[in-house]
């Protein structure tokens, strides 16, 4: 590994410095500083109304910055539009539309150039590989309706791996799909933060955290806590999200308090 | 029955008129497919209704209605577009509002500037008057609205589909908001001569449903959708030629006899399976 690619990644990619949006006089976020590396896989948690799909939005672009800085590679996210993958929550989608695998999938390659209609075959190459990731080849021609939950799920990452992004914001994920399909989706993420990409998923799971995720970003309009789940998760934190509700936390050993590291 | 078929051609005026029926026909119901799955009915029925003070005005100047088309189409659909997201009432109620006091201020109009215009033509639709330059005016709306689906088919499909996505990926979502109620406004004010202000939501909607109905794809879809309204513009007009109908409402009624054929086969073909699914 030469200088230049050691800098790249020890650079951090995402850099937050007091980022603040408010909509109207309500904030959605306040003062949240943070910095991502390259290659990480980040948990994004907190209660509803906690900021989490704002971040996201003002990640991805969606919306200006009241204060502060978020800066990615060093650009605002205005300047970067379209390299950044985004999964939305499925209800922000319309699904009214009887459309096949591959047309979702061809969403990640298109773009506002008109020239981009006559690569027939290059696109065809990009999405039947994208779908062999998410492993639902075999779907290609499908409609999405006939899809479980967790198939369309795949069907949106794939969309985003088509896209060739180095950052993957995927907002509630897991939500309104099995166990199971849980399990694939998280595998299939883990297998394309091994090829190097950065990947940020908002979740209201904050079980075992620290053995799906390099780190942890909690939020509650603020930063709560940001680092290594098995460090910053401690009851204090949780409280600060989302009340006393500490029994939200199911696996309680995870807990790391002053003079009782229960984890060590 | 070739006889009967061929019998209105001896007339120039119904050569025109069928021209202009298929134009009108194919171009509604080719948005039609992306108007009823982004639940754009609603705000189609207001252009609609929002084109009769420009009219009045135009009519007043002296253009034909054909001629108003384009820059009426265009105003309208700009108008609606930045009254829509900008005001805090709600989308339902700003085209609910749009949609009344445009349809008022037209009434009004016509009466102050006295302007000579059949309004039972306007609202059903007149379609044996046209002439050769509203022929030639529709047939080129038709084209252009054919290039620009084709060359954006993508671009409005991804935006309208996943809007958040499309914006995210870099496509340029306000040009495609307003480039499709463009389109959508140039379909229905170069249709109006066809079938009217009332009844221009029909031949837009009913072909699109049926299609929905029978089919699998959005793109099938809108295949089977321009195939229907053909249909029926071209079947309405034969119907009003031989039996002295009015055209617009006849065109809307055989498309709405199309719809409930679709509806009756989706309903047969859904039992069948959930049949088939028992036995097995």
């Amino acid at each position: 590994m030469d200088t230049k690619e050691v800098n790249s990644v020890n650079t951090p990619l995402i850099v937050s410095d007091g980022c603040c949006v408010h909509f109207g006089n309500a904030p959605a976020l306040e003062g949240v500083d943070f910095s991502i590396s390259r290659g990480k896989k980040v948990a994004v948690v907190g209660p509803n109304g906690g900021g989490k799909s704002t971040l996201f939005n003002a990640l991805a672009g969606l919306i200006p910055l009241t204060e502060g800085s978020l800066k990615i590679d060093g650009k605002s996210p205005d300047q970067i539009k379209g390299k950044v993958s985004y999964v939305p929550q499925k209800d922000l989608i319309n699904w009214n539309f009887p459309l096949s695998v591959k047309q979702v999938v061809e969403m990640g390659i298109t773009t506002r150039k008109v020239s981009s209609l006559f690569n027939k075959k290059k696109t065809n190459d990009k999405i039947k590989k994208a779908l062999k990731d998410v492993g639902l080849e075999e779907k290609i021609n499908d409609n999405i309706r006939s899809l479980s939950g967790g198939q369309l799920q795949r069907v949106l990452i794939a969309r985003a791996i088509a896209q060739d992004s180095e950052i993957l914001l995927l907002d509630e994920a897991f939500s309104a799909v099995d166990i199971g399909a849980q399990e694939d989706i998280m595998q299939l993420i883990n297998s394309i933060n091994l090829d190097g990409k950065t990947i940020l998923i908002a979740t209201h799971d904050v079980n075992n955290l620290e053995e799906k995720f390099d780190e942890v970003l909690c939020l509650n309009k603020h930063c709560c806590a940001y680092g290594d789940p098995s460090e910053v998760l401690t009851p204090e934190v949780i409280e600060e999200m989302y009340g006393s509700h500490t029994e939200l936390f199911i696996n309680k050993s995870h807990f790391k308090t002053e003079g009782n590291n229960s984890n060590d | 029955m070739i006889e009967l078929i061929l019998d209105p051609l001896k007339y120039d005026f119904m050569i025109r008129s069928l021209i202009t029926a298929f134009a009108s026909g194919a171009m509604l119901s080719l948005l039609g497919p992306f108007a009823i799955n982004r639940n754009m009915g609603f705000m189609a029925d207001a252009m609609a209704h929002a084109t009769l003070p420009i009219i009045a005005v135009g009519v007043f100047l002296g253009f034909s209605i054909s001629e108003l088309g384009v820059p009426a189409a265009i105003l309208i659909a700009i108008f609606l577009g930045i009254i829509i997201k900008n005001t805090n009432v709600g989308e339902d109620t700003a085209i609910g509002i749009i949609f009344s006091s445009f349809f008022a201020l037209g009434f009004v109009l016509i009466s102050l500037l006295n302007v000579t215009i059949n309004l039972e033509d306007l609202l059903f639709g007149q379609i044996l008057a046209v002439n050769t330059s509203d022929v030639y005016i529709v047939v080129s709306l038709l084209t252009a609205v054919i290039l620009i689906l084709i060359v954006y088919f993508k671009q409005l499909l991804f935006y309208s589909f996943d809007p958040i996505g499309a914006e995210v990926k870099g496509l340029n979502t306000t040009f495609l908001n307003y480039l499709f109620l463009i389109l959508l406004s140039i379909a229905i004010v170069g249709s109006l001569q066809t079938v009217g202000i009332i009844l221009v939501l029909s031949m837009l909607i009913i072909p699109a449903a049926a299609a929905k109905l029978v089919t699998d794809t959005f793109v099938t879809s809108i295949k089977v959708s321009v195939l229907f309204g053909v249909v029926s513009s071209i079947t309405g007009l034969y119907l009003s030629y031989f039996f002295n109908l009015p055209s617009g409402p006849s065109m809307s009624l055989v498309a709405t006899t199309i719809f409930v054929l679709a509806f009756l086969s989706n309903k047969i073909r859904k039992k069948g399976s959930l049949a088939t699914v028992t036995i097995s």
